[in-house]
This record gives structure tokens, C-alpha cells and sequence, in this order.
């Protein structure tokens, strides 16, 4: 057998991953996550915050509680049912990082959390501040050409 | 041409076994079978490379004690591992004053070190050696994939890196013998996804026991078990389907050993067990020990490794593999 018919007749023998399921429950822990951010951002602005600094701290909440779920080993258990549900808001960047942190802790802190920590979650910001200078300078360039 | 398949005339025998494991093996099918047991796999140690190496050096020093041996009539231990520069293996030995040739096949490294070991034997280099293997789950999802605790999912049919050491003593004590050797190839058919590795593991099964059969006088009936490790349920469905293909039918009497150590369903393993201490623990605590009893006389074993590094299947490489075949033998 050929290696492009080898690999057409496993593709078409592999059992897929069931995408309908894994859509239906990431739709309804992802959408548990935003009811939790909405909850903390009401709580924080009956509490007195604006309601811009209550967005941001809501935000740190679910990150230290990612955080935290990862640290007590529970967050993988709950991510492996809810897949993009967990991973997409900001709960999934917060495990990327504390999980590759608590790894690299047997390497040490300099050459292993302190070099390894961003591994997995560093794309991420890579990509993000280039896009968002991407999108400044077409933004600048706009406004500077029609005011 | 020259018959590829080794004959061994002075054939070594198994002297003894031993397999030690992680929590979940001794949670699944083969649980009660297993000689040393540790609940929390990191076998007092502070990482779990050290974990990995404290594993190989209990499962080496319990073959030796089992086969009535003293450290100072081995002439030499053959072990491998899954880790960067064979680290398992390399720590474990550096505690025992013996000579020691590192190895790696990936997941074929069991066979191999058999078929190494024996070869040395069959020439009359040794009279007595030690082949071992070990995987961490916990050191091998570290180096290939993510982090531990990191919330992924895992496709269907990925496998699971068993937490296992299993070693085996070979000489000339023993019921069961190592009578013939066929060495694979490095065969790559352009599998890319790290998480079927059966996939890229079955066609060097398929190339190395075709081989077999067509240098061999047995056919495939005249085994009791065509026992490979480890491609799981993926890879053992290729296999046979296209070893069928080939007018080679091992479906009754094929066994994997990535299926054996694990509960699919019940233990979440998906498409089966995997990594180098798998096929290990399960010929030294399953198929050798019923080999011994006489329960099987004749057994293929084909070890199945994957030889990817992280870093060729970064660079998007397809993955090649490699398979080893023994022929085990009651007698």
C-alpha cells in the first residue's frame, strides 16, 4: 500500500472524536464560566466597584480559581469533559500557565518556571500583541488618511 | 537470499521475570498478576524521572533475586526507556556495579533487548543477562505531550503511557526459550498524528511478521498467541485487516498487549495502553508465566515502537516505526 492510500484508508477508519457531544457540553461549562464572571462582576459592583474595574476583577477571580483547580488536581478532570468550554475563556490560559509552572518546578525556578511557565500559553501572547499592533498601525493609518 | 529470520541453536532460556507498576495497572484486567505495586507511582522519589529509575532498578533487582542469581553472575544488563538520552535507564544502572548497554526502540525496546540479549547468548558472548524496560505516564506525558495537570481532550484513538518496569533474566536456566529472532525496519508511512500511533506502528507489524511468514515453515496456526505491543485497538485492527489483505490471518489467535493492561471503557485508556514498560510488564507477568505453566507452547512476541522525537513531529515528520520479533517457546 502506498503511503497516501495508507493514510486516506486510516483517516477513514478512525473513530472521530464526537464533536456534537463535545460542542454541547463545551457550550454549557463555557457558558456556566461567563453566568460565574457575570455573578462576580453584579457581586462587585453591588459591593461598590465600577463597573469597568468589577469586569477586570472578575476576570482575576476566574483566573485564581483556574489556578487554584489546577493546583488540587482538579482542573484536567473537569476540562476533559468540557473541552473547549474550559479551555476558550480565560480559565484555559490560566491552566496552560499553572500547570507548565507546576512541571517545570522540578527544574527550578530560573531555567524551569521561569523559562518554561509561558511554553504552552506563550502563543498566545505572542500573537495577540502582534495582531494588536497589526490592528494599531491600520488603525493609525486610517485615521491619519480620512481624520 | 539469505533467511532473515535468526535460528537460535544454542537458544537462552528465561530464567525469570518481574514486573513492577503504577496504581492504575494494578487497577485494570491484569491487576492481581503483577509482582510490586506502588499506589501513587512516584515510588518515594522526588520527581518522576527519579520515580521512572527507582521503578527499572526494583524490577531488575527482582529478576535477579528471582532467578536465584547474585549481582555478580549477570554479565550484562541490556535496558531502555521512553526518556531523552535513555535517562530511566541511565540512573537506574548508575546504582548497580554492572555493565550495561542503554537501548532504545520506543515501545519495541522490550523485544529488542530480548533479541539482543539473546543473540549475545546464542554466541556464546554471555551466559547470563538482564533485558528491563520502563515508562512513566507521568515522565513520558512530560516529555511528548503536555503538562500533567494541563485540561486537554483526547482524541479516540490515542493511547496511554502505562506506568510499568518489567525485566527479565535470561541463561540457561528455565522452561521457556528464545529459539528464533527476526529484526525489523525503520518503516514510515507518512502518519503524522502523534495521537494514532497505532496507526504509524501497524505497518512495521505487518512488515516484520509478513517477513516471518514467508521465511518461516510455521504458519500462523501453529502459534497459540501473536502477542504485539503495544498498538492498541487502532493498531491492532490495521493489523489484522491488512495482514488479512496479505493472506496472513493471525485474527484468532492476535492478542496486544496495549489491550490487555487496561480496561478501555472503565479506565478512560481510549485505544489502549502504550510505552515501553507495557509490553514489558504484560509478557512478564501474563504471557511468560503461561508459557511456563504450559497453558501456551508457542507465542510471537512483536514489540512495536514509534521512533518520534517532540521535536520531528513539531517539524510536522511523519512518524516511522519498528518492529522486533522473538519467538518464545515452552521446551
Amino acid at each position: 500500500m502506498k503511503k497516501q492510500e495508507y493514510i486516506e484508508y486510516v483517516e477513514s477508519r478512525a473513530k472521530k472524536s464526537p464533536v456534537l457531544k463535545n460542542c454541547c457540553f463545551a457550550f454549557l461549562f463555557g457558558g456556566s464560566i461567563c453566568i460565574l464572571g457575570q455573578i462576580f462582576i453584579d457581586l462587585y459592583t453591588m459591593w461598590g466597584m465600577e463597573e469597568k474595574t468589577a469586569g477586570t476583577t472578575a476576570s482575576i477571580t476566574l483566573i485564581f480559581l483556574a489556578s487554584l483547580l489546577t493546583g488540587l488536581g482538579v482542573f484536567d478532570n473537569i476540562a476533559k469533559i468540557a473541552g473547549a468550554g474550559t479551555l476558550v475563556p480565560i480559565t484555559g490560559f490560566s491552566n496552560a500557565v499553572t500547570s507548565q509552572a507546576i512541571d517545570a518546578k522540578s527544574e527550578g525556578y530560573v531555567l524551569g518556571v521561569g523559562a518554561k511557565i509561558f511554553s504552552i500559553a506563550g502563543p498566545v501572547i505572542v500573537y495577540a500583541i502582534l495582531s494588536g499592533t497589526v490592528y494599531g498601525v491600520i488603525y493609525y493609518a486610517i485615521t491619519a488618511i480620512w481624520g | 537470499m539469505k533467511n532473515p529470520i535468526i535460528t537460535l541453536l544454542n537458544p537462552p532460556k528465561i530464567s525469570a521475570t518481574y514486573s513492577v507498576v503504577g496504581h492504575k495497572e494494578a487497577e485494570g484486567p491484569l491487576g492481581n498478576l503483577f509482582n510490586e505495586v506502588c499506589d501513587n507511582d512516584k515510588f518515594e522519589k522526588e520527581t518522576w524521572e527519579q520515580a521512572e529509575s527507582e521503578m527499572q532498578l526494583r524490577a531488575i533487582k527482582g529478576a535477579i533475586k528471582s532467578a536465584g542469581l547474585q549481582e555478580t553472575e549477570i554479565d550484562l544488563i541490556l535496558a531502555g526507556d521512553l526518556l531523552n538520552q535513555c535517562v530511566g535507564s541511565n540512573y537506574a544502572l548508575s546504582s548497580i556495579d554492572l555493565p550495561f548497554v542503554g537501548l532504545y526502540g520506543a515501545c519495541s525496546t522490550c523485544a529488542l533487548g530480548l533479541a539482543i540479549g539473546s543473540c549475545l547468548y546464542n554466541g556464546k558472548i554471555l551466559d547470563t543477562c538482564i533485558c528491563a524496560t520502563s515508562s512513566h505516564f507521568c515522565s513520558s506525558e512530560r516529555q511528548f505531550r503536555f503538562p500533567l495537570e494541563y485540561g486537554g481532550q483526547r482524541t479516540p484513538t490515542s493511547q496511554w503511557t502505562t506506568t510499568g518496569a518489567g525485566a527479565f533474566a535470561l541463561g540457561k536456566e528455565g522452561t521457556v526459550k528464545i529459539t528464533e529472532i527476526l529484526f525489523g525496519k525503520a518503516i514510515d508511512k507518512g502518519i503524522t498524528d502523534i495521537s494514532n500511533m497505532g496507526a504509524a506502528m501497524a505497518p512495521s507489524a505487518i512488515d516484520t511478521l509478513k517477513r516471518y511468514f514467508q521465511n518461516s515453515s510455521h504458519s500462523p496456526d501453529y502459534f497459540d498467541l501473536i502477542v504485539t505491543g503495544d498498538l492498541g485497538y487502532e493498531g491492532s485492527e490495521i493489523l489484522k485487516d491488512l495482514l488479512l489483505g496479505e493472506g496472513v490471518d493471525i485474527r484468532k489467535n492476535h492478542v496486544d498487549c496495549g489491550l490487555m493492561i487496561f480496561d478501555r471503557e472503565g479506565q478512560d485508556a481510549h485505544a489502549g495502553g502504550s510505552g515501553c514498560g507495557c509490553s514489558a510488564v504484560v509478557m512478564a507477568c501474563d504471557i511468560i508465566p503461561n508459557l511456563e505453566k504450559g497453558i501456551l507452547k508457542d507465542v510471537l512476541f512483536v514489540g512495536t515502537g514509534a521512533l518520534m522525537s517532540p521535536i520531528s513531529v513539531f517539524q510536522g515528520s511523519s512518524i516511522p516505526a519498528i518492529s522486533h520479533l522473538v519467538h518464545l517457546s515452552r521446551g
